[in-house]
């Protein structure tokens, strides 16, 4: 049976790649950031998961408003990066994992999620800067990764409780898999931010911890926002809380929190990096 | 607020549309399928619909294993056709909508339907053909149509009760749209038919008749399907039928429905043609 | 989907065939292009190359043996495109698989309209 050991929330901001590619790790902007990551990396390392389900947004590489998929799944087993169009270098292929992946997809659309199945697609920093964290130097290419991407661009946007519910039905299709792995899930991006607009800048600490609060102990509680209290509270941008929801809602069994690093401002977000670890439910 | 005038249900083949631009409408094959159509004709020219929703399955045009969309539904004001590959005809732009479709898409996704949202698309002979016989000529630029397509090429593909339920999301959506467009919803393709493997060539013709039965009163009997009963009672493109239930579901909410017109032909290419026209009491 | 039920004849395009297909299907996606038609008719073998297809695909392709592409992942929507290319109506590619003359398919189909 294929296993979750844990969850692992964290920013998929571009600058941080621009950050590790020119080795500005240690500077007094990055240090508070990156410090947090040794920990996260040292369980990854023991731990030695064989998948990562990984949820983020694409952000206009691989998708275009003329055609947007609420969920998009990649069922490939391998992944490109590509131009992005503003500098940030491109990274080595991603290793893919097509048997877990179309069972995944099955269980999805038996349970009524009217998933965009991807067979070939190309995997934006969303994605990748996350890996490149976890693994720095590239060095990711042992893990296989399952891209869930999620739309947070356009409105309308799938509401909280509909990302938790997803991640809830994902969570159950990896129990079900008749193949011993270990999966880890890496829910992406936030947390509060706003590119856009007058009200560009904004990032709100407070609720940001809190939502770091809730999605260890009561993560029901985030599911009763709407998309629009989260563009109030966490600015615009801040829906990409979605993708955390949507991690925590696969460990579906106990979670304890190994580690957190909250840290704002990182480029315009509030950056919140965590460790869950999870012991799947009884049969 | 928009009104929901009524269903029709339709085959979609490409050779319907070789056998129009043809002219063999008269001939001795095509003859009993087109002499059906008039009466739906007839209708669709009393009641002026102003949009019509079309559930269809792309056949390869713009959607490719790539990217695969289980429910995709257009926003554009404007939709193409194009080079199909196999030499049919491509038919002039099909007029869209905007404001019903967005006012959709977002019922749709408030009420957990995951779609992909298409602002440009490409419409094949799933959508071309139907239009193209409800409005002979390539006369149906007046009405505005807003193209849904529904996944049935490779599996996973969505269960009958999920196209069912999709369509009864559209049908209410529409419903609460403020304004007074008056509202068609056309299921497209089937009936049975299998196109691939030793099997091709499969038609199940009693199956046939009694989903046409079940279509008016008692769709939940067809809903209780999965999609591999289908393939086996339908053949492998039976699975079709999900455009059918989307458009019966759409008039879910609408009361009793009247039959107006029934008729079931077959062989259309490999394929049992069915049509029928299933009107609201919000018809005239 | 995984075949849970077996219906003889039948090969289900699901996710594991789709996977194994995919050099084949988008081949034949591309002949929705006609520089691309031009471009297979003039040099099949090096149009293989360029799709990387497997060699059981090739060999399918070589052989125009509709059944043995669909054992090899073919989707019917897009081996459709290839036999438009060829010229071939469904009818003809129904009979190349049931091992049925044109004519015999097409009385084939007749028949069940007979009950
Ligand atoms: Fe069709």
């Amino acid at each position: 049976m294929a296993n979750i050991i844990g969850g692992i929330t964290t920013s998929h901001i571009p600058a941080i790649a621009n950050a590790m590619a020119n080795g500005l790790e240690e500077t007094p902007y990055w240090k508070p950031f990156f410090d947090g990551y040794p920990p996260v990396r040292d369980w990854l390392n023991e731990k030695k998961p064989d998948v990562i389900i990984l949820f983020y947004n694409d952000h206009g590489l691989e998708f275009f408003i003329d055609k947007k998929p609420t969920f998009a799944i990649g069922v490939a087993d391998e992944y490109h990066n590509a131009d992005e169009g503003w500098g940030i270098p491109t990274i080595p292929p991603v290793t893919g994992e097509s048997d877990l992946s179309w069972h995944i997809a099955n269980s999805l659309v038996e349970d009524g999620f009217d998933m965009t199945i991807c067979q070939e697609m190309k995997v934006d920093h969303g994605l990748t800067v996350p890996l490149n964290l976890m693994w720095p130097g590239y060095n990711y290419g042992h893990v296989k990764v399952i891209p869930v991407c999620i739309n947070c661009e356009q409105h309308p946007m799938p509401q909280p409780k509909r990302t938790y519910a997803l991640g809830q039905a994902i969570g159950r299709a990896v129990a079900s898999f008749d193949q011993d792995l270990k999966v880890a899930v890496f829910g992406t991006g936030g947390m509060s931010h706003q590119l856009d607009g007058e009200r560009a800048g904004i990032i709100n600490r407070e609720f940001d911890i809190d939502c770091l609060d809730k999605l260890v102990s009561d993560p029901e509680a985030l599911t009763k926002y709407s998309n629009l209290d989260l563009v109030e509270i966490a600015g615009a941008q801040g829906v990409e809380l979605n993708m955390l929801i949507a991690m925590r809602g696969t460990l579906i069994g106990e979670v304890k929190e190994l580690h957190r690093n909250y840290h704002a401002p990182i480029s315009n977000t509030g950056s919140g990096l965590m460790l869950l670890e999870h012991t799947m439910p009884k049969k | 607020m928009a009104k929901l005038l009524g269903g029709i249900a339709t085959s979609h083949i490409p050779a319907i549309g070789v056998a129009m631009d043809q002219g063999l409408e008269n001939t001795p094959y095509w003859k009993e399928f087109f002499e059906a159509y008039p009466p739906v004709r007839d209708w669709l020219y009393t009641q002026e619909p102003d949009i019509a929703i079309v559930f269809y399955n792309d056949h390869g045009l713009e959607f490719f294993h790539d990217r695969k969309p289980t429910f995709a539904m257009g926003a554009a004001a404007q939709y193409e056709n194009a080079d199909e590959g196999w030499g049919i005809a491509e038919i002039p732009p099909v007029t869209g909508e905007t404001e019903l479709s967005w006012h959709i898409v977002n019922h749709l996704i408030e009420h957990d339907f995951d779609i992909t949202v298409c602002q440009e698309m490409k419409v094949d002979h799933g959508l071309t053909v139907p239009l193209t016989l409800m409005w002979p000529g390539h006369k149906y630029g007046h009405v505005k149509v807003i193209p849904v397509a529904i996944n049935c090429e490779r599996h996973p593909m969505p269960k009958p009760s999920r196209s069912y339920a999709f369509g009864k999301a559209i049908g209410d959506a529409v419903r609460s749209f403020a304004g007074d467009q008056k509202v068609i919803v056309m299921g497209t393709g089937g009936l049975s038919h299998q196109l691939d493997g030793q099997r091709a060539g499969f038609i199940n013709k009693p199956f046939d008749l009694y989903c046409m039965d079940k279509m008016v009163d008692e769709p939940e009997l067809l809903t209780c399907y999965s999609n591999y009963e289908l393939v086996e009672k339908a053949g492998a493109q039976g699975v079709e039928l999900n455009m059918w239930l989307a458009m019966r579901g759409a008039l879910e909410g609408e009361g009793k429905l009247k039959e107006l017109h029934r008729s079931y032909h077959l062989p259309i290419s490999n394929t049992g043609a069915g049509l029928q026209l299933l009107a609201t009491d919000n018809a005239r | 989907m995984t075949q849970t039920v077996d219906i003889p004849g039948t090969i289900m395009l699901d996710g594991p065939m789709a996977t194994k297909g995919y050099p084949l299907n988008k081949m034949c996606y591309s002949f929705n292009n006609a520089a691309a038609r031009n471009e297979f008719k003039q040099d099949e073998e090096a149009y293989y190359e360029k799709f990387k297809l497997t060699e059981e695909q090739r060999d399918a392709m070589r052989k125009r043996d509709v059944i043995a592409m669909l054992e090899a992942g073919g989707s019917i929507y897009y081996l459709a495109k290839f036999a438009g290319l060829l010229g071939l109506s469904v009818q003809d590619v129904g009979g190349l698989q049931t091992g049925m003359t044109t004519e015999e398919f097409k009385a084939f189909l007749v028949k069940q309209g007979e009950i």
